[in-house]
């Protein structure tokens, strides 16, 4: 099952490319640079909703004390952070040439950019608490209170300043049309699976990763 | 519980004005980074002068780095925390006892600052309600937040390093609406200067019901 997911989501990540970099049209605004939409926005989309699974499984964990929602939770908040780090570097790289700098302070990006700081926190929590149990509940917290704190981030920027271009897609007079609709469209479906493929893997590995531990403690302790 | 938070809030402000740490370390590192900032922007009065809500809010920020610490210090050392957990006396207590202590001192060295940035970076105070009000706010906005995650990181090695992780990306939005505040109190902006002191109003109360709630899960296993 999730890999099917990976292979299709993989599928149509190649698929968005070749579209996205063939197929579409230059913009008669931005001319060849548009093509960043493709990839900008789905990656900004999947970051937003690898934190929220975090929380999401966070509050699971506060509530069942289930290993396994720790260990979604954690999985979801590295590649969220991986996914955050390319959102800020594409977004990046795309600002440059249209807007003429590489970075601004506009709301969007220092929310994202704070978003990034508070969750490699929380991973960095998460790699100095040895004992499994406190690591989750700690972690847990520390997401929640990440997630509380995102509202006020977002509003203290917003009512700062902003400059970032408004949604294009999910409005009831959409701005695009046509294969660049269905090429976006793409490359949103896709990398959410990608997320979910990495997200369900990077799970796997730390239940079999925390198994071990049990395993060689009893090892450790039969040998005595 | 506000009888109990008030015995510990008392007892940190105790212990903290006979160990005279506060005073002869806090408040002194406070106005050497103002006067620092004062070297490194040249002492060039236009700049520093514009440029003082947000120094000394940010000189505070570091400020509340160093008093989270010797606040969670106090705990750690001699295990106090299991006095103080054996003690029957209600962990939310105990979070707005040591918040309130740490507000304090952060207040007092607001205090300083603004003496300190009146006279050597040339600021006016135009609207003391507004400043007042807004400290007030920040200090328990900070406080607040560097409580909770010190309990976070409590009994780790890394404590020193990971709690300034953890608590300044965190507390942007207070370092946000503190200087916006402030630049309208300071007469520099011609904004109105209350939205942001809203802002620092929902910041406190986010962090405070956090810390309540959490506070008893995370001292049972500090």
């Amino acid at each position: 099952m999730l890999n099917a997911i990976g292979i299709l989501g993989l599928g149509g990540l190649a698929g968005t490319v070749a579209l996205g970099l063939g197929s579409t049209p230059p913009d008669r605004v931005q001319g060849e640079l548009v093509r960043m939409i493709y990839i900008h926005p789905p990656l900004a989309w999947t970051t937003y909703l690898a934190f929220a699974v975090t929380g999401l499984f966070s509050a699971l964990y506060l509530w069942r004390q289930q290993p396994r929602h720790d260990q979604i939770a954690a999985s979801s908040a590295e590649v969220g952070v991986v996914l955050c780090s390319l959102t800020l570097v594409t977004g990046s790289l795309w600002g440059r040439p249209t807007w003429g700098v590489w970075w601004t302070w506009d709301a969007r990006l220092t929310t994202t950019a704070l978003l990034l700081a508070l969750f490699a926190g929380y991973l960095a929590l998460r790699r100095v608490v040895p004992e499994p149990v406190t690591r989750a509940r700690r972690g847990a917290l520390l997401a929640l209170v990440a997630v509380a704190d995102i509202p006020l981030v977002h509003f203290s920027v917003k009512l700062w300043r902003t400059l970032h271009q408004q949604p294009t897609l999910l409005r009831p007079d959409p701005q695009i049309a046509g294969v660049q609709a269905w090429t976006l469209l793409l490359g949103f479906a896709s990398l959410t699976l990608v997320y979910v493929w990495l997200t369900g893997r990077r799970a796997r590995v730390e239940g079999l990763a925390q198994l071990a531990e049990g395993r060689a403690l009893d090892l450790a302790v039969a040998s005595r | 519980m506000l009888r109990e938070a008030y015995v510990v809030a008392a007892k940190d402000l105790r212990v903290e004005a006979r160990s005279h740490v506060a005073r002869t370390q806090v408040v002194p590192f406070a106005l050497v980074v103002v006067v620092l900032f004062g070297l490194a922007l040249d002492p060039d009065r236009g700049l520093l002068t514009r440029a003082a809500p947000g120094l000394l809010w940010v000189t505070v920020l570091l400020t509340t780095l160093l008093a989270t610490q010797r606040s969670l210090a106090l705990e750690s050392a001699d295990r106090a925390v299991d006095q103080l957990r054996l003690s029957g006396v209600d962990p939310a207590a105990v979070f707005l006892g040591k918040a309130a202590a740490l507000s304090i001192q952060l207040l007092l060295v607001v205090s300083a600052l603004a003496l300190g940035v009146v006279v050597l970076y040339g600021a006016v105070l135009a609207s003391p309600l507004l400043l007042v009000a807004s400290a007030l706010l920040a200090t328990a906005g900070l406080a607040l937040a560097g409580t909770l995650y010190g309990a976070v990181a409590a009994g780790l090695r890394v404590r020193e390093t990971l709690v300034p992780l953890l608590v300044l990306p965190v507390v942007a939005p207070v370092l946000l609406g503190a200087t916006r505040a402030w630049e309208a109190g300071v007469g520099l902006a011609v904004s109105d200067g209350w939205p942001w002191v809203r802002l620092l109003v929902a910041f406190t109360v986010v962090f405070g019901a956090a810390g309540v709630l959490a506070f008893g899960p995370l001292l049972e296993e500090a």
